[in-house]
């Protein structure tokens, strides 16, 4: 059976420094699956590394079968890989509703039209309300995102995310910054999302991780200590040992 | 021919240090704040005029060190009392700032001093030949131009390398975002390193303005080229502006002395294009003809084939 | 039906305005219609440059190559249309255009691989190797006299022959309109909107799905066949084309006409265009340090208003409907003579030296505003600073009453 992401024995050296050492981790479809590990692990560069930010100098990154590392990041994109940003990264300038619609162009094959008028393009439109309504912004559908809350500009970047039909989305770090009920919020709303998809996610809480994830991977120093189900995890040693220490 | 080499290869030298003072300012301003200043060339200009100027009143060697410290003075105002307000409405916004600066120190020197070139010409004090080489002269002013250059990359070297202030500017020429989040008082170093890059294009108008005609079009002539140098050599990167200043440097100075075209060579060949066609008129131009446009052939070809420069790192 | 007029009810007044300007009493001149053709060429080769600036992000230091890059192709149809060959002269700025896009593909390969800064500097260098090379290649540029061609012997249409001035401007008139129909319904489609999400953050608009640098490329492209147009308009206008087509000076023109009328908005250049077009035409008359000028309004705009002359028209409009539109008023008002006194000892203080600097010929004794001073007495400049400070102290009674009329207008809105 294919797994939806597949990593083998990847590394990233910067310079001379070597960040990622050998991580090798297997997705499965429809898995929800978490990375934690201490500041400086090396989470962020693996996600750029899968999204095609960063090249790996080794290993190899298979997206359903097919080899990705490397790749461009709009490449990697049309194959059904999605993801979110750990400073919010969205279309300032434009309304929420744009953002939501412009998440939507490519994966309908609008592609490079530059004739129709995009409020005539209806399915792009209906989507773009769908997931509107999903996040819970129909309120402010026609707000700029630039002076969204906080918590909106997360709701709406992980809208956008969505919003294109991913099959495998990735989501760094949520929940960081948020409040309680914000947070209760935001995973409701990614456990909604994440339904019949494929969803790797970083997280810092703890919490969250046991909410969401049917298994966990722990990443220090840029290697996989060991990955299994929420509870177990908490159970192994040498987790407790290098990580959550005093939690 | 030896004698053509030698001599087109020292002033290639000369042309090439000249290029660097401008381009080595340039940088450090844009690695430092992330800011081209499109007004640099403007200030090599106002560097060259106000050692004309005080050279009238002071004499030479005052002129030398005081026209300097007034570009310097002018930088600093352009930063603290304009920049720092434009930064907050976006990079497109500060390149427009600088831009319209370029427009604004035009118009002022013509203002002040005219449309017509000056005759800022060699002071007699260095006004004669300090060595021959196969016949022809080589101008002491030259000399002392390659002489300042010098000097000021040493101390600039020194100063980068043995000073707290320089071990931070080192920093930031490839770590400028960490260099803010370390708390350096950044507002006062921007000041400096805005003074500083402007300072060392007016040292360079001081001296360049002998070799180049002092007009108001000084700025227009000049400026393009550092920017391609800046380009070329990796935006960021002080070894790459060498490298590329003195390639240019060279290349340019070589150029303008040959005297031929490809037709000419091609008819030694005994090859012949049609008249009046645009692969004629291609063929036709003496390469002394087309040595200002070589910098931004360069710049084409670079972009092409390694379009982050020679020594870049940064996008 | 009662819908689409709604919709295209601003397009419909364009164009009857377009076609009674011309008629009015002022512009009925030769030089009025000359003065709106040359209005109109301008905001063409604005509104193509705002496809780069405003909607992309891309900051282009040398967009006059695709300007006269198709004026010059334009002009050599012209030519041929001249010497015999069929073609209706309306139809020949379509040459422009099509001159403008293989330039712009050519050239937008190259260049468009880098973004922000590399991208400002790459377009600059390249503005500077055309400029040069206009007068290497004799055949194709003209040399420094550029290349010529009357534009009334070709095919009559309708029985005319667009020798006339009138004429010709119904011809400009006419390409603009259509041209800022089209550009408009392209700020309207998936990719006029993936280029403001390329313009706001390229990264994210890689990770819907979007090839950043293809967006780039064809905003490149469409910049540049609008470009070409706007040149083989100039082309038609003026029955020349030379060097200066090409110029980096008119890069610069255009990228002052764009920003000072704002590049936010879609109407901004246009307004951009005609304001500093009219500028340069009538400032020039009077004063020879018009540039200078130009230049100041530019770094005040930059510094205070950067979003431009349409900002600033809109953000008056809203404060003017909320209820501090009274104190609004009053405030400029009271503002208004001190910053005319301080605008008049400053002009003084430039137009004086760049007497003595440029003419120096004609002497000291000049004429400012209706009366005649001797730049060499202290009178005129002292009177000057005068100016300038009673202005200074004016205005900082006067400005606070601005600010709090301001402040009022923005809370009465939300």
């Amino acid at each position: 059976m294919t797994s939806a992401l597949r990593l083998r024995d990847v590394h990233k050296t910067f310079g001379k420094t070597p960040i990622i050492r050998g991580v090798s981790l297997e997705v499965a479809r429809g898995e929800r699956h978490a990375i934690i590990g201490p500041n400086g692990a090396g989470k962020s560069t693996l996600f750029n590394l899968i999204s095609g930010r960063f090249r790996p100098t080794s290993g190899s990154i298979s997206l359903e079968g097919r080899e990705i590392a490397g790749a461009e990041s709009f490449h990697i994109n049309r194959l059904g890989l999605s993801r979110s940003f750990q400073v919010t990264n969205l279309f300032a300038q434009m309304s929420v509703f744009e953002n939501l619609r412009c998440g939507v162009l490519w994966s309908l094959g609008h592609r490079y039209d530059f004739w129709r008028d995009v409020d005539r393009l209806h399915d792009a439109n209906e989507i773009a309300a769908e997931v509107l309504k999903q996040i819970q912004l129909t309120s402010r559908r026609d707000a700029l995102a630039g002076v969204l809350t906080y918590a909106e500009q997360r709701a709406l970047e992980i809208g956008i995310t969505i919003a294109s039909g991913a099959k495998i989305i990735l989501l760094d770090e949520p929940t960081a910054g948020m409040s309680r009920s914000e947070t209760a919020r935001a995973v409701e709303l990614i456990r909604a999302v994440s339904k019949g998809r494929t969803l790797l996610m970083v997280e810092h809480d703890m919490g969250v991780v046991f909410d969401l994830a049917d298994r966990v991977s722990v990443l220090v120093y840029g290697r996989i200590l060991a990955t299994d189900a929420p509870a177990r995890i908490e159970e192994n040693p040498e987790v407790q040992a290098a990580y959550l220490g005093a939690d | 021919m030896l004698e053509l080499v030698t001599i087109s290869l020292l002033n290639g030298l000369v042309y090439g240090l000249l290029l660097f003072m401008l381009s080595s300012g340039l940088t450090l301003i844009f690695s430092m704040m992330g800011v081209l200043n499109f007004a640099h060339a403007s200030l090599f200009m106002l560097g060259a005029y106000f050692s004309y100027q005080l050279g009238r009143f002071i004499g030479f060697c005052p002129a030398l060190v005081v026209a300097p410290l007034l570009c310097a003075g002018i930088g600093a105002a352009v930063e603290r009392y304009g920049l720092r307000h434009v930064h907050r409405h976006g990079a497109v916004a500060e390149l427009l700032f600088t831009f319209g600066l370029v427009y604004l120190f035009e118009e002022l020197v013509i203002m002040l001093w005219g449309r017509n070139a000056v005759a800022y010409g060699v002071p007699p004090s260095i006004d004669f030949p300090l060595f021959s080489v196969f016949g022809g002269s080589f101008p002491a002013y030259k000399g002392l131009m390659m002489a300042i250059s010098v000097t000021m990359f040493v101390s600039l070297w020194l100063a980068l390398k043995r000073t707290r202030i320089g071990l931070v500017v080192q920093a930031a020429l490839t770590h400028p975002q960490a260099v803010r989040a370390l708390g350096h008082d950044v507002s006062a170093v921007f000041v400096l390193i805005f003074a500083l890059g402007s300072g060392m294009a007016g040292l360079a108008g001081v001296i360049g303005g002998f070799a180049l005609l002092t007009a108001p079009t000084m700025a227009d002539a000049v400026g393009p080229i550092v920017f391609v140098v800046v380009v070329v050599g990796g935006l960021g990167s002080l070894g790459g502006a060498f490298m590329a200043s003195m390639l240019i440097g060279v290349v340019q100075t070589f150029a303008v002395a040959i005297d031929a075209s490809p037709l000419d060579m091609m008819s030694r060949l005994h090859l012949t294009v049609a008249r009046g066609s645009l692969l004629y008129d291609f063929l036709a131009v003496k390469i002394a003809q087309a040595a200002p446009t070589l910098p931004y052939v360069l710049l084409v070809l670079m972009l092409i084939v390694r379009p982050r420069g020679f020594l870049g790192t940064r996008d | 039906m009662g819908r689409a007029i709604s919709r295209r009810w601003p397009w419909l007044a364009a164009a009857s305005a377009l076609a009674v300007l011309p008629h009015l009493p002022g512009l009925s001149t030769n030089f009025g219609r000359s003065l709106l053709s040359q209005m109109g060429i301008a905001a063409l080769f604005a509104l193509s440059y705002n496809v780069l600036l405003g909607q992309t992000g891309l900051l282009s230091f040398g967009h006059a190559v695709y300007f006269g890059l198709g004026g010059y192709v334009a002009m050599h149809l012209l030519r041929a249309v001249d010497g015999g060959l069929p073609v209706p002269v309306p139809l020949v700025p379509l040459a422009g255009a099509l001159g403008g896009l293989f330039f712009g593909v050519l050239f937008g390969s190259v260049t468009t691989r880098r973004a922000h800064t590399v991208f400002a500097l790459i377009s600059l260098g390249i503005g500077e190797l055309v400029y040069a090379a206009t007068l290497m290649l004799p055949s194709f540029f003209g040399g420094e006299e550029g290349i010529t061609a009357n534009r009334s012997r070709g095919p009559r249409l309708f029985g005319l022959t667009f020798a006339p001035q009138i004429e010709v401007y119904f011809v400009i008139a006419a390409w603009v309109l259509l041209s800022a129909a089209l550009l408009h319904r392209f700020t309207r489609t998936p990719v006029g909107r993936m280029c403001n999400a390329v313009r706001d953050n390229p990264e994210r608009a890689e990770f819907v799905g979007y090839n950043t640098q293809r967006i780039r490329f064809i905003a490149f492209c469409v910049a540049a066949t609008f470009a070409g147009l706007a040149g083989g308009l100039h082309a038609l206008n003026y029955e020349i084309v030379a060097s200066e087509a090409v110029s980096p000076a008119r890069s610069g023109n255009v990228i002052l006409m764009a920003f000072c009328g704002g590049t936010g908005n879609f109407i901004g250049p246009v307004l951009g265009a005609a304001v500093i077009t009219w500028l340069q035409v009538s400032l020039s008359d009077y004063t020879s340090a018009w540039l200078l000028y130009l230049g100041i309004f530019f770094l005040a705009l930059v510094l205070f208003a950067p979003g431009g002359l349409s900002a600033i028209v809109l953000s008056q409009a809203a404060l003017l409907r909320t209820r501090a539109a009274g104190a609004l008023l009053k405030g400029y008002s009271m503002a208004l003579l001190p910053v005319m006194a301080m605008a008049a000892g400053v002009a003084m203080l430039i137009e004086m030296p760049y007497r003595m600097s440029t003419q120096p010929e004609l002497g000291t004794r000049m004429r400012l505003f209706g009366h005649h001073w001797d730049a060499a007495t202290p009178w005129p400049w002292l009177l000057a600073l005068a100016l300038i400070g009673a202005g200074l102290w004016l205005l900082r009674r006067a400005w606070p009453v601005v600010v709090a009329a301001r402040q009022l207008g923005a809370r009465s809105r939300d």
